[in-house]
């Protein structure tokens, strides 16, 4: 234990006192937050967002003519209440159920809704019934918020372990270290608990100095997203670890670790949803851990999801956490 | 003395190349053991074997008589060639960071006036000299108060004075009654510190003993060196075979008395006479064919 806090502190120091990384860390996210958050704080969107239930082709049959309307998107959904809660939080514009009773749902505070309601009875007729929701907007910045921090995170814990490594590897600090009795699980956990203390330090800061000036939405609790967080962060980090684990060179890390985060970054939901996304596109954000702590994030603060319904993605980040940390161990070289 | 560390056969197997090719060595304890050899000799991959940290192909090494193990680790010290050091820390929290890595540990006091580093406790350790920092790399190889302690060219790229303030504190040291393992490219170095030197080429340890039994061993004569002008064609037809370097004429001889007598009946001015005693260069250009690496 002692080796372990010995390591885990100077780790901690050398982070914290290199102000330019650090300053970049904690600039980064509140830049990008601002930013978009001004950005897009109008609603500048010109597509309108329609989910269907009950199948495309029943769509076709039921209202053709609003089904050739240009601007509008149409996202297939299974799941009628989840596709409601959508149409209640603003995230869709419209819900149509074309099932035996046709239905459409708008939200009642929704000018979006409006205007689509008015496109529906002049392409259909009355051909849906009409049903209300009521339920108050999710701006943009509460959708995109644990994306930006997620992206943050991930980028963090990825560079920011796997690179320190090769650095240490390359300089010949690992093979002192290797002179010494200290072992290579309390080195790389010593690693991993430092990294993940300080960007969850890092998080809360930028998360609770942006909601000082944003007031971001939160309907669930914040010790459920705290453990979301932290296991996803953990997550990041064992895939850091591992593939910091056997190599020397900066150039071959840099590289595994940009053909890991790029695919993250643009398939994990951070900048835009994949609802509307080819279904395989979506089968395969599955395997990467940012897309199930973003969900996650996103369900627990904007639909106010409890611990058990966020349990599928908690489980997923703790099993890839132990896979990743245990192969990191197990191949890790000092040299 | 029985032998703090033994090695049997050593081998070291590299793909295409065999680095060390069968080394015995027995070092005895209390001594500073000088590993000497041009580069490629396998210098450092013999002292990394015995150091632990390179497992041999083949062949034993031995820690008091037990395998390497986790003793081991907790009662040999090292300063390897190129290492560094955690940054953004100060030369203080460097040591507090290895002093918590062992077990048994001399007191931080202790160790920074061992190695003179009072001066330098809050300093970063990327902004401190050369020197400043080869003290500090051995003060981290004593922390664990070892035993037996592994310096592997320890003054390299250090300028003189720092080169000679170490080696007061390897003197230091060794007063503890620890044993040193030391590889330097420095002949002068190995001849100031070291009570037994192994000489490497190729892999094999191609002499070894104290620096005094090599050099009787392999050298008998002493060198006398006279002014050509001051000698002029007074050496004509004597039995002394003079040999010409540069300005000087060289003597080599086994009986220093006798030649020095025979010059002064030929009257030879030797008032710029010089002797000079074989040296551990020569000795290593000797064994070993090749000049030394700087």
């Amino acid at each position: 234990m002692k080796k372990f806090l010995a390591v885990l502190h100077a780790r901690n120091m050398e982070f914290l006192r290199d102000r330019s990384a650090l300053a970049w860390n904690l600039a980064m996210p509140f830049l990008l937050v601002f930013g978009l958050a001004f950005t897009f704080s109008g609603s500048s969107k010109d597509i309108y967002k329609i989910g269907i239930v009950g199948g495309m082709e029943k769509l076709h049959n039921v209202a053709p003519a609003l089904q050739s309307t240009q601007h509008l998107q149409f996202i297939p959904y299974d799941d009628l209440q989840a596709a409601i809660n959508k149409v209640k939080h603003h995230q869709m514009d419209m819900l149509i159920d074309v099932g035996s009773s046709p239905k459409y749902w708008v939200n009642s505070s929704s000018p979006n809704g409006y205007l689509l309601e008015r496109i529906v009875w002049g392409t259909a007729g009355n051909s849906f019934e009409r049903q209300i929701v009521d339920g108050a907007e999710i701006r943009y910045v509460d959708w995109f918020l644990p994306g930006i921090l997620g992206m943050n995170m991930m980028f963090a814990c990825l560079f920011g372990v796997g690179f320190v490594i090769v650095r240490y590897r390359k300089n010949g600090f690992l093979k002192r270290l290797k002179a010494t009795p200290l072992g290579a699980f309390q080195f790389l956990l010593a690693q991993l608990v430092s990294r993940l203390l300080l960007i969850m330090l890092i998080t809360t800061i930028v998360y609770t100095g942006c909601n000082l000036f944003i007031e971001f939405n939160m309907q669930g609790s914040y010790w459920t997203l705290l453990l979301v967080t932290a296991l996803g962060a953990m997550c990041m980090i064992s895939i850091g670890l591992l593939i910091a684990a056997h190599t020397a060179s900066e150039e071959l890390a840099g590289g595994i670790l940009n053909i890991v985060t790029w695919p993250m970054m643009l398939l994990s939901g951070a900048w835009f949803s994949l609802e509307g996304a080819q279904v395989w596109v979506q089968k395969l954000s599955l395997i990467f851990p940012l897309t199930h702590m973003i969900s996650a994030a996103r369900a627990i603060m904007n639909e106010g999801a409890t611990l058990g319904q966020v349990m599928p993605h908690i489980w997923v980040l703790g099993m890839l956490s132990a896979i990743f940390i245990a192969i990191g161990a197990y191949v890790f070289k000092w040299e | 003395m029985s032998p703090i560390i033994t090695a049997t056969a050593l081998v070291k197997q590299y793909p295409g190349v065999r680095a060390v090719d069968g080394i015995d060595l027995a070092i005895p304890q209390g001594i500073c053991f000088g590993l000497l050899g041009p580069n490629g000799a396998g210098k450092t991959t013999t002292i990394e074997m015995l150091e632990g940290i390179h497992p041999p192909t083949s062949g034993t090494v031995l820690y008091k008589g037990e395998p390497l193990g986790s003793r081991y680790r907790e009662e040999v010290g090292i300063q390897f060639q190129h290492t560094a050091l955690q940054e953004f820390l100060t030369v203080r929290e460097t040591l507090e960071l290895f002093e918590r890595l062992y077990q048994k540990t001399l007191p931080i006091p202790e160790i920074i006036e061992l190695c003179s580093l009072t001066d330098i406790l809050e300093r970063d350790t990327r902004k401190i000299s050369g020197g400043q920092r080869q003290r500090l790399l051995l003060a981290l190889a004593l922390i664990n108060d070892p035993d037996l302690i592994f310096l592997d060219e320890p003054t390299t790229g250090l300028d003189p004075q720092a080169r000679r303030n170490f080696w007061d504190l390897v003197k230091l040291v060794k007063s503890r009654n620890k044993t040193i393992v030391l590889t330097t490219h420095y002949m002068e170095e190995a001849y100031a510190l070291c009570d037994e030197i192994a000489i490497m080429d190729k892999g094999r340890i191609v002499s070894q003993g104290t620096p005094m039994q090599l050099l009787s061993d392999h050298f008998g004569d002493v060198i006398l060196q006279i002014p050509g002008v001051d000698a002029g064609d007074k050496l004509a037809g004597c039995e002394l075979s003079a040999v010409e370097a540069g300005d000087m004429l060289e003597i080599r001889t086994k009986r220093l008395h006798h030649t020095l007598q025979q010059l002064m009946e030929r009257g030879v001015n030797l008032d710029r006479l010089r002797i000079r005693a074989w040296t551990l260069e020569d000795l290593f250009i000797n064994v070993t064919g090749k000049k030394l690496a700087p």
